[in-house]
């Protein structure tokens, strides 16, 4: 097992190299120039701007820039952002609660509904049961995400009342910055009424969010288990007159899983990556936004550290993805 | 089945929530369309952020009047200006008390200390905390500030006299602008004492009506009312921003009560937003222009007739209907009617292209000529879709004969590119910002602005010497006769074509009083009651 995590770690150190060297070129190679996007009309003389090129480290050669970047960033420094002038580090941090925060919720969603959707279609193939949930799938899969939050804003927030239409948590609350999670920090500050705001502020963006996920989650579940259901061995099971929820859940569940958490853990990292739309409809404060608006305003340190970090925490993902593959499976732990 | 249970799920945990949208009785919640950049105002040039800082938490030393932009006595009470105009003394207001924070309570009121520090911060480079947090002071050194001001003294705790190198009129109204809001001196101190001088424009704490609590990034910021403030308490006691980049999401919150007041609405919500009966509309021009520039360098835009003939042939009417869908007013001249000296006898170029292309032809273009039209990759106030502006007018070009092509670059190389004079013509337009003629007239069309924000390329001398002119006297009734005569030569001269003011429109809550729309974009929150 040992031996398995070692060899997969190893793979990680040619792709972070990768990844700073892609970043580092890729955001040089988009034209616009941060200082003058940082002016805008007004503009800077031309004195100014060599000034604050020389400031920033951008009137050095490209190569040398890299190398400060890459000893930086193996100090843990991932420099400072351009508009904040805020360390990048910092910045994640503040923002990143909030997106596992809305992450983890988006993943319950979708496993909670998505599985036992999938596993419902496949025992019963063929019915209306699953045509509707392979067409509901499919819907949800192709749903613009945009349109799907705003619709959903308007029914629930605005026409029904039922909840609130943007933000973590009404402003009545003044909840303490302690954890960044706000379930978590709403407890803390004893504030009645806190936490079930707290939760409300989590329904839309989590069910949002969750769509996309949850309809891949059940087509997967329902094709994986479809397989498994006419293997010989869950005949067999039958034959034996094992009771046929036993067969589903413990016979035939656990191998058809296996699929299951690779997608899983795909749209896991996928979610932890920052979702940019969900999070700009809803206000949600989170890295995906603040990705974005830094590609915008060309704040090439948040979008050079953002990106390494994000892509190191799919790196990890995956690796877990792998490593309880091996817990499910054990044929694939000793075959490598 | 699984959208049955999701909508399931839905309404059970809905039904478990509670008072989604109840606010304490003196909250007023302002949807931000955007996170501020930092809490010291003299780094930056966004709106955003002087909402956040410089409006609410701030003061100068003279002020903008709310609703207009004519300034009155801030943390000055009174300014005498020298017969030769290079002095200006300022009697300080007594009394005023600085916020307090998390680490820091002042034990003295502001006084001329902090007045010299914060313009000493920024201009001298000698200053220790000149480079702290980057220590690039853009409107500081935008405004001149740095080459203008030649010395700042102490008279006494409560005078102090600016020392210019040059007389200049809109001194005053630059002082009332965000980057000269008054640090307290001795927070200062004290941080630079413990050595963490940057936590000074993290935390700083200011003389305004509100002082900050908390801020979340990309979330929202909490201030409290100030009960020490001069003025007297704002008539709210919590305000909160909270943070909400999308429009359409905005607008959303405000009807369901969780907003206050919104800033930016789409353009397509106006006429819910009217019919709304909880909703008040609020609207007026605003501080601005989008104007086309000829590049007057070029050929065949050095000869006057061909600007005023492609001027003629632009069909303003036709712009403001299709691209500002009515939220916009055609511009005859180069400053909005809202700003003194605004000129009401220059006459427009009326859409008349026979005229036009007779005019072309005598400038030697009887069968036109081709061309390129810049249009801008992004949406700003005074031009919500240059593309589709600048199709508008290829249209109309196209019917005297001269072919022209859009082009278009990534905004900052656009810039870039326009100051250099690459284009033809370019759109492009400008919001003020301190309300004084010059900061148009001089900025955008002055000698001094060729290569840089003057896109025209335009120097003219007869209109270059009536700023000039206007500029060395603080006679308000004299520069007004200035500015405006350097409006006829303008306008016959067509550097640009002027296209449009667009209207600002500020939707907010019936229950809310006492808001006002500042001419010049901030958004203020001390009259405010609910």
């Amino acid at each position: 097992m040992f031996q398995f995590i070692f060899r997969r770690l190893s793979l990680v150190i040619p792709t972070f190299i990768g990844i700073t060297l892609l970043t580092f070129t890729l955001i040089r190679l988009i034209p616009g120039d941060p200082i003058e996007v940082m002016a805008g009309e007004r503009g800077v003389s031309a004195e100014r701007h060599a000034e604050l090129s020389a400031q920033l480290g951008f009137d050095q050669p490209l190569y040398v820039q890299y190398f400060h970047y890459v000893t930086g960033v193996l100090q843990g420094d991932l420099g400072n952002s351009l508009i904040t002038r805020e360390p990048v580090m910092k910045e994640f941090l503040t923002l990143f609660p909030a997106t596992i925060e809305l992450a983890v919720c988006a993943a319950i969603f979708a496993i909670l509904i998505g599985l036992p959707a999938g596993i419902f279609a496949a025992v019963k193939r063929g019915t209306v049961i699953d045509h509707s949930v392979m067409t509901f799938s499919l819907t949800g899969y192709s749903m613009p995400i945009f349109w799907w939050a705003l619709l959903l804003m308007l029914v629930f927030s605005v026409n029904l009342g039922w909840t609130p239409v943007s933000g973590r948590i009404d402003v009545v609350y003044w909840i303490d910055d302690v954890t960044g999670f706000m379930l978590i920090d709403s407890l803390l500050s004893g504030e009645e009424g806190a936490f079930s705001s707290a939760v409300s502020h989590l329904i839309l963006p989590s069910i949002v969010l969750g769509t996309i996920p949850m309809a891949v989650i059940a087509r997967m579940t329902r094709s994986s288990m479809l397989e498994v259901l006419s293997e010989d061995y869950i005949r067999t099971a039958r034959a034996k007159g094992i009771a046929p929820w036993r067969v589903i859940v413990i016979h035939a569940l656990r191998n058809a899983l296996i699929p299951v958490i690779t997608v899983i853990g795909l749209q896991v990292g996928i979610l932890l990556s920052g979702a940019i739309l969900t999070e700009t409809v809803f206000a949600w404060p989170g890295i995906g936004k603040w990705l974005i608006e830094s590609i915008g305003r060309r704040d090439y340190p948040v979008v050079q550290g953002g990106i390494l970090i994000v892509a190191c925490i799919i790196i990890v993902v995956n690796l877990l993805v792998d490593i309880t593959y091996g817990i499910v499976n054990p044929r694939i732990r000793h075959s490598r | 089945m699984k959208k049955g249970l999701a909508k399931l799920t839905l309404a059970l945990m809905a039904a478990g929530a509670i008072g989604t949208s109840a606010h304490a009785a003196s909250t007023l919640v302002y949807c931000s369309e955007g996170s501020p950049e930092g809490f010291n105002p003299a780094f930056y040039t966004a709106g955003t952020t002087f909402d956040a800082t410089s409006k609410n938490m701030f003061n100068r030393l003279v002020e903008f009047k709310l609703g207009t932009t004519e300034t009155e006595p801030g943390l000055a009470t009174s300014y005498d200006v020298s017969s030769d105009g290079l002095e200006y003394t300022f009697h300080l207001r007594k009394g005023v008390k600085f916020h307090s924070s998390k680490d820091f309570k002042p034990t003295r009121d502001f006084n001329a200390d902090d007045v010299i520090f914060t313009f000493d911060r920024q201009g001298n480079k000698e200053n220790p905390y000149h480079t702290v947090s980057g220590g690039s002071y853009e409107y500081f050194t935008g405004m001149g500030m740095d080459t203008l001001i030649k010395k700042i003294e102490k008279i006494d705790d409560y005078t102090v006299k600016f020392v210019l190198t040059k007389p200049e009129a809109p001194f005053i109204a630059n002082l009332a602008m965000d980057f000269a809001s008054i640090f307290s001196k001795e927070q200062a101190d004290a941080y630079m004492k413990a050595g963490t001088p940057e936590k000074l424009d993290i935390d700083p704490v200011g003389t305004g009506p509100f002082q900050k609590v908390q801020y979340q990034k990309d979330s929202l910021i909490r201030y409290t009312a100030f009960k020490d403030y001069w003025k007297g308490k704002a008539k709210i006691d919590r305000l909160v921003f909270s943070i909400t980049p999308d429009a359409s999401v905005r607008y959303a919150k405000l009807k369901a009560g969780e907003c206050d007041v919104m800033p930016y609405p789409n353009p397509a919500d106006l006429k819910q937003m009217e019919a709304d009966p909880n909703i008040n509309l609020m609207s007026q021009e605003g501080l601005n222009v989008g104007y086309l520039a000829f590049n007057t360098q070029k050929k065949p835009f050095t000869d006057v007739r061909v600007r005023q003939a492609l001027s003629l042939a632009t069909d303003k009417s036709a712009i403001i209907d299709a691209v500002f869908q009515g939220a916009g007013k055609a511009a005859k001249n180069p400053i909005p009617p809202t700003m003194w000296s605004y000129n009401k006898n220059v006459v427009d170029y009326a859409y008349d292209p026979v005229k036009a292309k007779k005019l072309l032809a005598e400038a030697g273009y009887p069968d036109g000529f081709s061309t390129n039209i810049w249009a801008m990759p992004v949406q700003r106030p005074y031009n919500p879709n240059a593309r589709r502006m600048a199709e508008i007018m290829q249209e109309d070009w196209s019917k005297i004969g001269v072919k022209a092509e859009i082009v278009s670059y990534e905004w900052g190389e656009y810039l870039n590119r326009s100051k250099k004079g690459e284009h033809d013509t370019v759109l492009l337009g400008w919001t003020g910002d301190n309300g004084d003629p010059d900061n148009f007239l001089y900025v955008l069309l002055g000698c001094d602005a060729v290569g840089g924000s003057n896109r025209a390329q335009w120097c003219n001398e007869e209109f270059n010497n009536l700023l000039l002119k206007a500029k060395q006297t603080s006679d308000k009734a004299e520069r007004t006769k200035d500015y405006e005569e350097a409006q006829v030569v303008f306008k016959r001269e067509a550097p640009w074509i002027t296209i449009a003011h667009s209207v600002v429109y500020e939707p907010i809550r019936k229950e809310v009083k006492g808001y006002k729309i500042d001419p010049l974009g901030g958004h203020y929150f001390y009259n405010v009651s609910k």
